[in-house]
């Protein structure tokens, strides 16, 4: 199942409690609408940055779990809490290879035809 | 709904800032017009929001896109800083929908345009039409982009 979703959407963040409960493998995309939810882009730069530490979803879950807390000092702490190298998530959420992945999926989504998110294609 | 190869109706506009922008003065360039029901609806919203993230590739391709639909110019502007996008967006606003319906791209039950994309070539001749079965539906930006790719 391939989701593209945005980490700053409320209707993703409501699917997401669904599609997690899922016994299929999720291809989660990136597909942060910036115009929308000015956040999105550096949440899902977090994401990423969590699973170059193999914490992606984690990382993921987290952020939908709780969409009041997601400036850096809360995205700090979940580091934290999730025992991962907060010099390294640094670095790599600002890194060219994270941006150009996120932008990958981004236009994957667009060529796909998402026009909104969440988008399932099963 | 006009065709491709017919001559683009010209026409004059304000946009969200109160300049009047005309067709001809974007000739030399492709130009996508998007037409579309109203500002603030949540459809509405959704399809220029999603148009803002790829309007880098589109004006990397040569085209000016522009935003159309019956709204006034203060309603655009307040429209543009809600969704946080610089798409210019032209007012058809009096007389009511005429730049719609010189595109047949109104409809006259509901007041408003129908979503409808045109693109028009440099030299002001429809290239390329989309319209939507209903105003509910998004076209896609793939569809922008298999145009474009189409006629270049």
């Amino acid at each position: 199942m391939i989701v593209y979703a945005d980490l700053g959407c409320p209707h993703c963040a409501s699917a997401w409690v669904e599609i997690s409960r899922r016994e299929a493998t999720i291809v989660f995309r990136h597909f942060p609408v910036a115009s929308k939810h000015p956040r999105s882009p550096a949440l899902h730069a977090a994401a990423e940055a969590a699973g170059a530490q193999a914490h992606f979803f984690e990382m993921v879950d987290s952020l939908y779990a709780d969409r009041g807390h997601v400036d850096d000092p809360h995205l700090w702490k979940r580091v934290e809490e999730l025992g991962l190298d907060l010099d390294r998530f640094e670095a790599d959420r600002r890194s060219d290879s994270v941006a150009a992945r996120l932008r990958r999926d981004f236009v994957s989504g667009i060529r796909a035809g998402v026009t909104g998110t969440p988008a399932i294609f099963g | 709904m006009i065709g491709a190869g017919e001559p683009a109706p010209e026409f004059t506009l304000r946009d969200q800032d109160g300049k009047k922008v005309s067709l001809s003065d974007l000739r030399g360039k492709r130009v996508l017009l998007v037409f579309y029901p109203l500002d603030f609806s949540p459809v509405c919203s959704d399809q220029l929001s999603i148009y803002q993230e790829v309007k880098p590739e589109i004006e990397a391709k040569g085209v000016q896109m522009v935003g159309i639909s019956v709204d006034s110019g203060f309603a655009h502007k307040a429209f543009q800083e809600k969704l946080g996008i610089d798409t210019p967006l032209l007012a058809d606003f009096e007389p009511k929908g005429e730049v719609a319906r010189a595109y047949g791209a109104y409809i006259e039950q509901v007041g408003h345009a129908n979503r409808s994309l045109v693109l028009v070539d440099p030299k002001g001749t429809v290239e390329w039409v989309h319209e939507s079965p209903t105003p509910l539906e998004i076209p896609g930006a793939n569809l922008i982009f298999d145009a474009l790719n189409a006629v270049a």
